[in-house]
């Protein structure tokens, strides 16, 4: 729902950019998209779906910044270390090699400029090492503060020249003459490559000349190649640590996991109904008490389940004994009472009165029995379906037919709207038709002899039978009410059918049974409509229900004095015959 | 109505209940209180038809059945008080013809028990061919190649409600009312557990039946002679 604001957007900017675009641009970008969607999404699953996955990716992550910021921290003490050293000796050297230029300056005593310069040239090509590794430079250059009249030009013995040092340099030397003066720059090495190097500097005096500045330039090249040798080594070394790592989270995550994913597992084949599976429970672990108490709470859920069962079994065996301890005495009066009740005329009235009462009586009490022997039935769970493929318009027409009586007696006339085919379900056949009759029963109750309608639907995994009258209706909210076991909305009403008050609520159970739906709708003064959906196959679920439970077209209100009281349905579950 | 009736059951009252109503139709019955007599008073007094109570002390209803149905083919009526299908169904599988439920009306009991008997009058000569079976009506006798198949009157009747009208389709509803006499709606249940004992008798493999073929939806008919 919420992802798909931004597909619209997406979408409808595609089609804005289609011209441009191009269609087939347009239509692969769109898969391109989709197919990032799909795998963000699949990931995103992953991600909340897997404990594992979440500890070891966090563990990695804090892995990596840990090995980072070491690795950063060491790489730089060492790379100063190095630097530091270097520039240590270069001092060193440099002094050494300085003191002995002046040396040698000094002693050269008084010259002219060529032989001077000659000099300069000597030196320098002294001073900077023999040899092609080129470990230092030197450069020979007059401080910017002489401003003699005689002067040696640059020296430089390597390719560094003169605007590669720095003015801080120059200048540091010029205020402090006395001292050595290093500064680390960068040079071109001879492969083009920039290359640090510690540039040391001190002042000179050449005779006749003046003040020269003398520079050694170090190239830090072993040290940088020396820094890249540990550089690589730590980020192999942090890459194998962070994978290390990882790996031990995933040992550990399987560790703990696991038995929990068991656990997960037995929970649900528990839940499913294997009550004897348990949990492997070795040692004194953690995993082992859960796999311990696991156990124990499935041994006391069985347990439960197991009473439960067997008061369910004593519950039914009892029913079943009650059933059958009344039932039997009860035929021996009902052959008796219609023994009396045959030859009540040869009675006095009383007598005769009495008999007719008896045997009105006896029957209640039957349907009364019946009904609740049914009812305890369903409630101990011991009730069983009996289904067959049947033509739902013949069990129709039997419901109808044992109601004729009825609806002869209350003037009711009974219109039936039957499908176009056949309506063939697998349903059984007993149970649908004391539903039907229930409610072709009650409609006609209290229909106020206004005719009932009855419907007959079908789609492709549901069947249903709608059942309306245009009578008292029901008031709101009762509608739910009306399946309540004894269930009437005014005591007030005379009993007329010797009702039980339990038919509703088995044909409810009757309907759930099927998997089925037994809906109710009514409006007080107006009608009412009972609508039974049952799936065509056992096992399929119902989408919808052919038929509407409201009508389409609601009858107008009966005109007053028509009885315009409230509904109240208690429905027989043996009307009379 | 002529006959005698065996009444086997053990509550006193409704035994005796049962004579008076029985008795007033004509009828000549014996009572017997406990299953460990039954099968003995059966033999000694040889009844028309049998009203068995389920539940007896000694050897149950069920059991009863089944050895009066290894002796006889004579109709049994069982007595009910459970309505649960696989009460039903294992006594009708047992043998009985038919049952009728506790708490039942005088006269209903007395159609049921008239159904039964009225098996008196002399059906006319008839000959009838259902696969490889020949019926021989009025000789109650149902032979394949030569050799008799027995049938108890039920089941015969059954096939021979069928094998007339090898070109209909009969509802268990019209079975019901044909075979059993019951003029309102009965249980099915009856023809499908009587359909499945006929088979057992005279199909060669019940499994796949082509003398009593199943039509979907609808009930059941004779297969092409």
């Amino acid at each position: 729902m919420v992802r798909s604001r931004p597909v619209t957007v997406t979408r409808s900017w595609l089609a804005l950019a289609g011209g441009r675009l191009g269609p087939p641009l347009e239509r692969q970008s769109r898969a391109a998209r989709s197919a990032l969607q799909r795998a963000a999404r699949r990931l995103l699953h992953l991600w909340r779906s897997s404990l594992q996955l979440r500890v070891i990716a966090s563990t990695m992550l804090l892995g990596l910044i840990v090995v980072l910021l070491l690795g950063t921290y060491l790489y730089q003490r060492i790379a100063d270390g190095l630097v530091n050293d270097r520039v240590l000796t270069a001092r060193a050297e440099a002094t050494s090699q300085t003191r002995a230029a002046q040396a040698r300056f000094d002693s050269a005593g008084r010259m002219d400029a060529v032989s001077l310069t000659q000099l300069a040239f000597d030196i320098v090509g002294q001073l900077s090492s023999p040899g092609a590794d080129q470990s230092r430079q030197v450069i020979l250059t007059r401080a910017s503060d002489n401003t003699g009249p005689a002067s040696v030009p640059t020296v430089l013995s390597g390719e560094v020249g003169l605007p590669r040092v720095p003015a801080g340099l120059r200048s540091a030397i010029a205020a402090d003459p006395g001292h050595q003066q290093v500064q680390i720059v960068s040079i071109s090495a001879p492969d083009g490559a920039t290359v640090p190097a510690a540039m040391v500097g001190s002042r000179v005096t050449l005779p006749a000349a003046g003040r020269y500045e003398l520079y050694f330039v170090f190239p830090l090249e072993r040290e940088q190649q020396t820094l890249r040798v540990v550089g690589r080594t730590f980020a192999l070394g942090g890459i194998a640590l962070v994978l290390l790592l990882g790996g031990v989270a995933y040992v550990v995550t399987r560790l703990v996991v696991d038995p929990v994913r068991r656990a997960a597992l037995v929970a649900e084949r528990l839940s499913s109904g294997r009550l004897h599976e348990r949990m492997r429970a070795h040692g004194e672990d953690d995993i082992a008490r859960l796999g311990k108490s696991f156990n124990a709470m499935a041994d006391s859920l069985q347990k439960k389940i197991r009473q439960l069962e067997d008061l369910s079994r004593v519950q039914q065996r009892f029913v079943s004994d009650v059933s059958h301890e009344l039932r039997t005495p009860l035929t021996t009066i009902r052959m008796a009472g219609d023994l009396i009740h045959d030859s009540r005329h040869d009675f006095g009235p009383s007598v005769s009165r009495s008999a007719e009462l008896l045997h009105n009586e006896i029957d209640r009490f039957e349907s009364l029995l019946s009904d609740l022997l049914e009812i305890s039935r369903f409630d101990a769970g011991a009730a069983a379906l009996d289904v067959e493929a049947t033509d739902l318009r013949v069990t129709l027409d039997r419901a109808i037919e044992s109601t004729a009586a009825l609806a002869a007696r209350r003037g009711s006339r009974l219109e039936v709207i039957p499908t176009d085919g056949p309506c063939v379900a697998e349903i059984d056949p007993r149970r649908v038709e004391r539903i039907l009759r229930n409610l072709v029963a009650n409609a006609i109750e209290y229909g106020e002899g206004r005719p009932v309608t009855v419907q007959l639907g079908v789609n492709e995994n549901a069947v249903a039978v709608s059942v309306s009258d245009s009578g008292v209706g029901l008031r709101q909210g009762e509608a739910a009410l009306v399946f309540n076991r004894f269930w009437r909305a005014d005591p007030a009403r005379a009993r007329t059918t010797g009702g039980t008050g339990l038919g509703l609520a088995i044909s409810r159970e009757d309907a759930r049974l099927h998997g089925g739906w037994l809906h109710a709708w009514g409006e007080s003064a107006v009608g009412s409509c009972f609508r039974l959906t049952l799936p065509r196959h056992t096992g399929v679920p119902i989408e919808y229900s052919p038929l509407p439970l409201k009508p389409k077209e609601v009858p107008s209100p009966p005109g007053p004095g028509s009885g315009l009281g409230p509904r109240p349905v208690a429905a027989s579950g043996s009307p009379e015959s | 109505m002529k006959g005698r009736v065996l009444v086997v059951d053990d509550d006193l009252a409704l035994s005796e209940m049962l004579g008076i109503v029985l008795r007033n139709e004509g009828l000549d019955v014996v009572h017997c209180a406990n299953g460990t007599s039954a099968m003995g008073l059966f033999r000694e007094t040889r009844p028309d038809i049998v009203l068995l109570d389920l539940m007896l002390p000694g050897i149950d209803g069920i059991e009863v059945c089944r050895r009066i149905r290894a002796e006889s083919g004579i109709p049994i009526v069982m007595l009910t008080a459970r309505t649960d299908t696989i009460d039903v169904v294992v006594g009708l599988e047992s043998g009985a013809d038919d049952y009728v439920l506790k708490p039942f009306k005088a006269q209903e009991l007395i159609a049921r028990v008239r159904a039964r008997l009225r098996r008196g009058d002399e059906p006319e000569p008839e000959q009838l061919q259902v696969g490889d079976l020949f019926i021989d009506v009025a000789g109650h006798a149902v032979k394949r190649e030569g050799k008799p198949l027995p049938l108890t009157p039920l089941e015969f009747d059954l096939l021979v409600a069928l094998a007339r009208k090898p070109w209909q389709v009969f509802t268990r509803e019209v079975l019901l009312e044909q075979v059993w006499g019951y003029r309102h709606a009965g249980d099915t249940r009856l023809v499908n557990v009587h359909v499945q004992r006929l088979r057992s008798k005279i199909e060669r493999d019940p499994e796949h039946p082509e003398i009593v073929v199943t039509v979907r939806g609808v009930g059941y008919r004779a297969g092409p002679p």
